[in-house]
């Protein structure tokens, strides 16, 4: 059943969107330029340098929790009881 | 008092509108530069889970290949090989032993700053099929510092029951997502993850039973199985950060509160570093907390047959807390190793997790009914897999 809880996520996630519509009249430029990200696109910075594993501890997580979603790994139903 | 409010409001409305328009600008400016796929790669994982009387383990393999500079296609194929003696399966059944294998196939479209993601999976086992398929856009955005990103997931599910032909139930799952992460710093990014998940039809496990109490038998104990309701909505938010130390070390803070229609309240907080030695070497180490209530209809002994409408004995759904502590080493095979000077890495990957349950007892134990140590057990999980860039 689509309920409240479908409508509190499309609320936030599509809130960014609407406010779009008001118009804004001083814009903010990017502060961290193109030639300043080398730290952050060093190899090690990526959460998911191990695709692999990430999805193994997720399915993992899920079977043996109750807790479910915004892993970041996509997730969907298995009988792992 | 009316002009300190005056005042305030005035300052709340200055202050609105400086987010209102700095969420526009995250959302609608120009970027100046086209992104690019992820590089071609393949893996091989070895995966073993050990602990609560389950073993699990078994192979998978994940292979991405660019079929040009904007599409991108993906094979994903998991083994799980069970064998069971739980608690909750000794108390009332027999140890079993069963294999779960899971495929997906995935493709990837990037236009321009914008990526589309569409993938269909299916997971079988001798009681249990999953379909689904999952749908996700992302865009980069304010000059490539925000990247924004909407998901949509069904899933079809068939549930039955082993050694009963006549078993057959089905349910259904929904999930929307919506993302957005942002680099504050040149050494600092974060990102606020959201997803709802509804569940529809039969959500019960077919094959456990809750526990109640009987005087007309001499145990004193009563079985009946399980009943769950017929829908379960979730929603869950994550908030991530990332940041570079000065020394070439990495720092991931995550934190996730879940909540759900069946009363359940989760909380995981995660806490990892990464460190290299070398050219050759990196070192990472995690530790994660977990915790949740039970749900509404959840009771490891209820009072008489019947109790309530919705029954369940779940150890999952009770009232329980866990801790991992995480060790990992990857080994970057240096390139006169490597085959066709193909970059490639070899890691080993421990976990340990130790649940401790505050609402589930031991019924194994000697002890009188409903007297029995609180439950709690400890896990090894491993993985190890080799990477290969190509």
């Amino acid at each position: 059943m689509l309920t409240n809880y479908f409508t509190r996520a499309l609320f936030i996630a599509f809130s960014t969107s609407l406010l779009a519509l008001t118009g804004c009249a001083q814009p903010i430029e990017p502060w961290v330029k193109p030639y300043e990200r080398q730290n952050l696109a060093d190899p090690i910075m990526r959460t998911n340098r191990h695709p692999i594993a990430n999805m193994h501890i997720a399915h993992v997580y899920e079977a043996r929790e109750s807790a479910r979603g915004a892993e970041g790994t996509g997730g969907g139903g298995c009988g792992c009881n | 008092m009316a002009v300190i409010n005056k005042a305030n409001k005035a300052n709340y409305a200055k202050s609105r509108q400086s987010f209102l328009c700095l969420l526009i600008w995250l959302v609608f400016s120009l970027s100046l530069q086209a992104a690019v796929l992820e590089e071609d790669r393949a893996d091989v994982l070895y995966h073993s889970y050990d602990g609560g009387g389950m073993k699990i383990d078994g192979p998978a393999i994940l292979l991405r290949k660019k079929a040009s500079e904007s599409v991108a296609l993906s094979a994903y194929y998991y083994v799980d090989t069970i064998s069971s003696a739980s608690v909750d399966v000794l108390s009332t059944a027999s140890a079993y032993s069963e294999e779960r294998q899971e495929g997906q196939l995935g493709i990837e479209y990037l236009h321009d700053k914008t990526t589309m993601a569409l993938s269909i999976r299916q997971s079988d086992e001798d009681d249990y099929l999953a379909n689904s398929v999952n749908f996700n856009v992302s865009h980069d955005t304010f000059g490539d510092l925000t990247n924004l990103s909407l998901g949509l997931a069904f899933s079809d599910n068939e549930i039955r029951r082993n050694g009963d032909d006549l078993f057959e139930e089905q349910s259904q799952q929904y999930r929307i997502r919506a993302g957005i992460s942002q680099i504050l710093t040149k050494n600092l990014s974060i990102a606020l993850n959201i997803e709802s998940v509804a569940d529809e039809g039969y959500l019960n496990n077919p094959y456990r039973t809750v526990r109640y109490i009987d005087s007309s038998v001499p145990a004193g104990v009563g079985y009946q199985s399980e009943v769950y309701p017929n829908t379960r909505n979730s929603f869950s938010t994550k908030l991530s950060a990332s940041y570079y130390l000065p020394y070439r070390a990495a720092l991931f803070l995550h934190y996730r509160h879940f909540s759900d229609s069946w009363k359940i309240d989760a909380n995981d907080i995660e806490l990892s570093y990464r460190h290299p030695f070398g050219k050759t070497v990196e070192l990472e180490l995690k530790v994660r907390y977990y915790q949740q209530t039970q749900a509404s209809f959840y009771s490891d002994l209820f009072s008489h047959q019947n109790a309530q409408n919705f029954l369940a004995r779940d150890k999952e759904l009770s009232d329980f807390d866990d801790l991992t502590l995480g060790l990992g080493v990857t080994y970057l095979i240096p390139k006169q190793f490597s085959i066709s000077d193909w970059r490639s890495e070899v890691s080993l990957q421990w976990d340990y997790i130790t649940f401790n349950y505050n609402n589930f007892r031991d019924p194994t134990a000697e002890a009188a009914l409903g007297e029995e140590p609180l439950y709690g057990f400890s896990a090894h999980v491993i993985r190890a897999f080799f990477s290969v860039y190509f």
